[in-house]
């Protein structure tokens, strides 16, 4: 709240652009997100000019055929010319408005020849961003702190609009998303772009983009997609060709390294506390937007695991395993063994079956993973 | 319309009513039921309110302050669902129940026994509904259009109950629906032909082929639901076969008839209000009806322009783009005719006619952005944003809801047979008509700006919007207060009402003394 009157002054300084993009549709910054808002222009001013003269129109009537004004009444009640008149000229008015829409319409619909291919894939509450022509995939999170959301911490410029690890797309090139969802439906929406595609369990939609300007562009989840919906943010880095090369190139090497890095972990053991610090990191930033913080769940939906369930039976370990990699099919759990590090999984489920008063005293070994996986 | 009375009515000697709470259990009295339809619209339009006021209360600034976001969704679905099939529709059927005899010369409804079940399910179903808050896991938090699979496989145990829920008000939105029809076929007064119909009996008999037609795909969708849900089929799951995008087909196919239902009878109540403040003959007549007929039919051919972005086909969002568009020819022929109606008449400002003039405004602004909705590539960035809660809001509340009101102050006099308090009544429309304008104009700009909807909580460029929003909010949420007030002290008593109270008013209702004998047109009559 103390931000408030920098805020106000920023927005005196810049008015004209603070006001069109805090007020209007954004232009944005592709050749289809320029035509999208010319046609929102054109229909909005049309709708105006129609609105001044019926509103015009019944504004005089209301003034001038006033009974005191007025006091006898005119007694038509019909009239073919003018009743055909308004029935022909609203329909070569929409017909005006068919012709601009369905061009831009055709050409937003245009997904071939792509020159990048991103498959997105939404899940309850995060993105999913996966390469086509490089080996690079990753998952996209809401990067505002929990503290923020709950009024503790004061909050950010890009509040809710933030992400740990944006999707990164070259400028100046065709970039095509396939989307798809793991669980409900979400939907990808970028303004910026005038991308907006429903993400489907179970199928897949196609759509495209090309970017002009460098830049970071903001976006949201726009489906009902659950509890968390407001807090699945998009944002998408253009980099020039040349930049964007070097970020793909390094970015598939870092994983490619993690991968090894992964095999060679099977082989060591980590300490209690390396998991348990690990482990709580991993729950906090995956689990608890539904098992909350302290593990209690949501009655009804979402299960506790302090002091209940596999998580406090020690006889459970490996069917504990087996939910949190391979999920639970039928329920809101996802299976977290293509979400995170097999190093990641021993650590939260170490953490689950020790945190909170819970005390199996287990630790988990990414050994203990790579079994379950394998099997 | 030029009807004429063969005789004033001496009803009043055999005016018996039963007495105490068994004349309100088993009445068959199309005016109890009407009452008792309209008071229960009303409950429900506090109680759908309510959860208004959270929502805005927890929008008022970015942050979770009030409620989690889990019940945030609670409060947005049941808001949705109350407000649809508990406050309009209901009103609408009251109207219709108390209304139609009396339009059309009848003694009461057709099948008065079926009228008194399909009101009385009612307030099960609600309970039912309202109750699911309270179980564990929460009541459906999965929005008011319940898309798979976020209402199956991811939904609480409480959809069950909202599935009957739904149910129930279905099965009672066809009862009344059946009976309206069979009531305006065969019931009419001698001479009262078909061209000759108030068009609030127009507008509500289309209407009642447009509810037999679609709440029976509704019923058809929750039933999957609850298959999917609890007993493995799998109609909307793509790992069965299903397609979740299939849901939404059958939802919208239902769903947009439906907002075709919650506006079609305002059009008619608005016909007869401007007429009788205008005092003026209805401009277009049978324009009117054949509009009226046009929307009700193009309606089944719109209902995908709810799913652009789901991945159509381009001939697809070409086609019902197109066909959305067109909506607007016979809907601007409804609002010329209005202000033809108008045009050279002798007007006065009433409480009706305020709401109604409020109404042909407000109502062509929700048309409006109704029309720019249409254009699928500019849909793409508007879907799913406040700009559409705007557009909705504007034609439901400022439309049908206002159009309600209109219909309750120009036949309150009727009912009661008392003259409300104008002050207090235009009190409320003028604070109603300012607060709701602070309410949801600003949404229109929220949803530009990019806000999307459904969501608890916001980027806080939207914070100065919605703090406006929720302001008009609470204001609007409190002058309905006033509207309770005026009615309640309307029924309690007040200057006396003459038969016709208005001076330009038309139509049979007119001809029987005020409030309305318990039993009217037990004879007849004669329409010339």
């Amino acid at each position: 709240m103390k931000m408030k009157p920098l805020w106000a002054l920023l927005a005196l300084t810049s008015l004209p652009a603070a006001a069109q993009s805090r007020l209007n549709l954004t232009q944005g910054v592709t050749e289809v997100s320029n035509r999208v808002y010319d046609l929102h222009m054109i229909i909005f001013y049309i709708c105006c000019v129609i609105g001044v003269v019926v509103f015009g129109l019944m504004f005089i009537s209301m003034i001038r055929h006033r009974k005191s004004k007025n006091p006898n009444p005119a007694n038509f009640h019909e009239n073919v010319k003018v009743e055909i008149a308004w029935t022909i000229v609203p329909l070569l008015i929409l017909v005006g408005m068919a012709i601009p829409a369905t061009t831009t319409l055709i050409a937003m619909e245009d997904t071939s020849d792509a020159d990048v291919t991103v498959q997105v894939t939404g899940s309850q509450w995060k993105w999913h961003y996966k390469y086509f022509e490089n080996e690079v995939e990753y998952f996209s999170r809401l990067a505002t702190r929990q503290e923020q959301i709950d009024n503790k911490f004061e909050k950010g410029e890009n509040y809710l609009l933030e992400v740990d690890r944006p999707l990164v797309i070259p400028t100046g090139k065709k970039v095509r998303f396939l989307v798809t969802s793991d669980d409900v439906i979400h939907s990808w929406w970028v303004p910026d772009f005038a991308v907006k595609k429903d993400a489907n369990p179970g199928f897949i939609n196609e759509t495209w983009t090309k970017v002009d300007e460098p830049g970071i562009y903001r976006g949201q989840c726009a489906e009902l997609c659950g509890k968390d919906h407001g807090f699945m943010p998009i944002v998408v880095i253009a980099k020039e060709p040349a930049e964007y090369e070097k970020w793909i190139t390094e970015k598939e090497a870092e994983q490619q390294a993690a991968r090894e890095r992964e095999q060679e972990l099977l082989a060591m053991e980590m300490s209690e506390d390396e998991l348990m610090d690990l482990g709580e990191k991993v729950y906090n930033s995956t689990c608890a937007a539904c098992h909350q913080a302290n593990g209690q769940g949501v009655d009804g939906v979402f299960p506790a695991l302090a002091g209940s369930g596999v998580s406090v039976d020690p006889e459970a370990k490996d069917k504990h395993i087996d939910i949190v990699v391979n999920g639970v099919t039928g329920s809101a759990m996802q299976a977290f063994g293509s979400q995170l590090s097999m190093r990641e999984l021993a650590a939260v489920i170490t953490y689950e079956r020790n945190a909170w008063g819970n005390e199996t005293g287990d630790l988990i070994q990414a050994a203990d993973i790579n079994e379950v996986m394998n099997q | 319309m030029s009807t004429a009375v063969e005789e004033t009515h001496h009803d009043t000697h055999h005016d018996h009513k039963p007495y105490g709470i068994g004349r309100w259990l088993f009445t068959t009295n199309h005016k109890d039921i009407g009452s008792m339809y309209l008071w229960f619209s009303f409950i429900m339009f506090l109680t759908g309110g309510a959860m208004a006021m959270v929502i805005r209360a927890e929008l008022f600034q970015p942050g979770l302050q009030l409620v989690d976001p889990h019940f945030f969704n609670q409060m947005t679905t049941v808001h949705g669902l109350i407000m649809v099939f508990g406050a309009v529709m209901p009103a609408f059927t009251g109207l219709a129940n108390w209304m139609i005899p009396m339009m059309i010369g009848a003694p009461d409804m057709a099948l008065p026994r079926m009228n008194n079940w399909s009101f009385w399910i009612l307030p099960f179903a609600f309970v039912i509904l309202l109750g699911s808050l309270f179980m564990e896991g929460g009541g459906p938090a999965f929005g008011w259009t319940f898309y798979a699979p976020l209402s199956t496989t991811y939904s609480s145990d409480s959809t069950a109950l909202f599935v009957f829920a739904i149910h129930i008000m279905g099965i009672s939105s066809i009862m009344g629906a059946i009976n309206v029809i069979v009531t305006i076929m065969n019931m009419r007064a001698p001479g009262m032909n078909y061209m000759k119909m108030p068009l609030f009996v127009w507008t509500w008999f289309i209407t009642a082929f447009l509810l037999i037609a679609v709440m029976p795909v509704l019923a058809g969708a929750v039933t999957m639901v609850l298959t999917d849900k609890y007993f493995g089929t799998s109609f909307f799951d793509a790992a069965g076969g299903g397609d979740p995008v299939m849901f939404q087909h059958i939802f919208w196919f239902f769903g947009h008839p439906e907002v075709y239902i919650m506006i079609l009878p305002s059009f008619g109540i608005i016909s007869a209000i401007i007429p009788a403040f205008t005092r003026k003959r209805l401009f277009g007549y049978a324009s009117m009806v054949y509009a009226t007929a046009a929307i009700a039919l193009l309606s089944f051919l719109v209902w995908a322009h709810h799913m652009f972005t789901t991945g159509m086909p381009v001939f697809a969002e070409l086609f019902f783009m197109y066909c959305t568009m067109l909506i607007a020819v016979p809907t601007g022929v409804k609002i010329f005719n209005w202000v033809a109606t108008m045009w050279r008449g002798s007007m006065t400002f009433e409480t009706p006619m305020l709401f109604a003039l409020a109404f042909v405004i407000l109502f062509t602004i929700g048309g409006f952005s109704g029309l720019m909705l249409a254009i699928t590539p500019v849909d793409f960035q508007y879907h799913d944003t406040y700009f559409v809660v705007a557009h909705f809001h504007y034609v439901l509340v400022t439309g049908a809801i206002f159009s309600i009101m209109a219909a309750s102050y120009y036949w309150l006099p009727k009912w009661t047979g008392h003259m409300y308090d104008t002050t207090l009544a235009k009190t409320h429309f003028w604070t109603s008509l300012i607060s709701v304008n602070v309410l949801f104009f600003p949404m229109h700009f929220a949803g530009l700006a990019g806000m999307p909807r459904r969501i608890p909580d916001y980027a806080t460029q939207f914070a100065d919007i919605n703090q406006i929003a929720s302001i008009g909010g609470f204001a609007f949420g409190l002058s309905q207060l006033i509207f309770l007030w005026v009615a309640i002290k309307c029924v309690k008593g007040g200057e006396k009402a003459e038969a016709k109270p208005w001076e330009g008013a038309e139509g049979l209702e007119w001809t029987v003394p005020s409030p309305a004998p318990y039993h009217t047109f037990e004879k007849p009559p004669k329409v010339e």
